[in-house]
């Protein structure tokens, strides 16, 4: 459940399994720029983001009678946002940001510092991301294209999630890509 | 002959149909081979990504919405008969059909400027969408849609190896450029390798390797050992369904050759995320088509 405390998410461990409800805000790589270069300008970022989840996520979006309809809305390769994601969240303090392919260290430092974790979210699963959308709250930054807008959603039974950076400096890809590292030794010794 | 504005709106409503049914329905066969890759899997986490791929594959077919928001930039292959009309027309047509299935929310606008990164908000702009053609005897035009993703597409490596380096090297270099894809090209995925030509050729070896369809392997009996070789090798690698670890990394290793320069030997790699999207038709002369990929109804 989103807005969640430090307490909350610092109880997760790497490996664990959940379904989200609650807001969720995407942000790529353009909207992480910005926000930083706002912050520096002492201008305000449009969203209240501390202890939301943020997902880095371009959707797709259709403008209807009513509002606006989430298409299509999986996660996006998220080692873009390592330059910046480490300054976004000791600024913004989101207590969850979910992606797909893992951070680097300075994320996962930053993830301790703050209380935050990292979800895996499947990649490509644009029709199950969508279909947790229960309400788009509000665009903003829209002049950015409709991928690199910040879209806040209401969502429900959002996952599944896999904890895969926790806050306590556990890298499930970090653990794969020692056991990968080992497995290369051994394979290029036999080609 | 049929009147020209006729045959040019059915052109354009064929192109959106296949446009649509590949963002929306995954090929059989794709689908069938993560199904087995699921039953291989022994680890929790990797099983919780498979059956999520197929839940999300079945949901999508099912409301006609798109597999994955990234619909990437469209890319047509043609085989163009010698006879079939109005041949020039057809970037022009296919751009049309792109825009329009950009409104419909079928595609997400994905065309930026390189440097402005000022989105075109159509899908289209300098050589986008990309066609590629082949002349064919006859009237009749065969077209492929080929959704291609940037996760995937960002992975792609090129290295000029020395020929002193021969097939071990090949085979280095396919893994090291694995490795540091990791799980970034969402696996399980299918790899395409070229082998041969030039720098630009290499790369469109590799193209055609991980367009191919699942199932099909190299007619040449050395490539086609190579191909399942190195597959066990990727698998090997432990990297696993969107790099959490697990058995199947790759769903198929697809390598075409060409010959090459004496002094060279270019290997190319193109990852395809496991939502290998396509779909194919062929056109008659009368704009009418028939579809080859899917049922459609």
């Amino acid at each position: 459940m989103t807005p969640v405390s430090e307490e909350e998410v610092r109880r997760l461990r790497v490996g664990d399994a959940l379904y989200l409800n609650g807001i969720v805000f995407t942000a790529r790589d353009e909207a992480h720029k910005r926000a930083l270069e706002y912050a520096q300008e002492g201008k305000v970022f449009p969203v209240s983001a501390e202890g939301l989840a943020m997902f880095h996520c371009g959707p797709i979006a259709q403008r209807m009678d009513s509002g606006w309809r989430i298409v299509s809305a999986g996660p996006t390769t998220s080692t873009r946002m390592e330059m910046f994601e480490s300054g976004f969240l000791d600024r913004f303090k989101v207590r969850i940001v979910i992606g797909k392919g893992g951070m680097g260290k300075k994320t996962t430092e930053a993830m301790a510092r703050v209380g935050a974790v990292y979800c895996a979210f499947t990649g490509g699963a644009g029709a199950l991301g969508a279909e947790a959308v229960q309400r788009v709250r509000g665009v903003e930054w829209l002049d950015l294209g409709m991928p690199e807008a910040l879209w806040i959603l209401e969502v429900k039974d959002f996952g599944p999630l896999t904890v895969a950076i926790d806050a306590h400096g556990n890298n499930l890809y970090d653990e794969v890509m020692e056991r990968v590292k080992e497995n290369l030794q051994r394979i290029y010794a036999n080609i | 002959m049929i009147d020209e504005d006729i045959f040019v709106k059915r052109l354009e409503e064929n192109f959106m149909e296949l446009i649509s049914i590949a963002v929306t329905d995954l090929p059989a066969n794709v689908e069938e081979t993560l199904r087995e890759a699921l039953e291989a899997e022994t680890s929790e986490i990797a099983r919780d990504q498979l059956k999520a791929i197929l839940r999300n594959v079945e949901v999508a077919r099912e409301r006609r919405i798109p597999i994955c928001q990234d619909t990437g930039i469209q890319m047509f292959h043609l085989g163009v008969g010698e006879d079939f009309p109005m041949k020039a027309e057809l970037p022009i047509i296919i751009a049309e059909a792109v825009r329009e299935a950009t409104s419909k929310a079928l595609l997400r606008p994905n065309a930026v400027h390189p440097l402005s990164r000022l989105n075109t908000e159509d899908n289209t702009g300098s050589h986008v969408p990309y066609i590629e053609w082949d002349l064919l005897k006859g009237n009749i035009l065969e077209v492929e849609v080929l959704p291609k993703g940037a996760g995937s597409e960002n992975m792609s490596a090129l290295k000029m190896l020395n020929p002193g380096e021969g097939l071990k090297g090949v085979k280095r270099f396919v893994l090291e450029t694995v490795a540091a894809a990791g799980g970034k090209p969402c696996p399980p995925y299918i790899l395409g390798i070229g082998i041969g030509l030039g720098a630009d050729g290499v790369m469109k070896l590799a193209r055609k390797a991980s367009v191919r369809p699942l199932k099909e392997h190299s007619g040449d009996p050395e490539i086609s050992h190579l191909e399942k070789e190195l597959l066990g090798l990727v698998n090997e690698t432990g990297i696993g369904p969107m790099g959490l670890g697990g058995r199947t990394t790759a769903l198929a290793v697809n390598i075409e050759i060409g010959h090459t320069h004496t002094a060279g030997l270019p290997v190319g790699v193109i990852f395809q995320c496991w939502a290998a999207r396509r779909a194919a038709a062929r056109i008659y002369p009368n704009g009418m088509a028939e579809y080859l990929s899917h049922e459609v109804n």
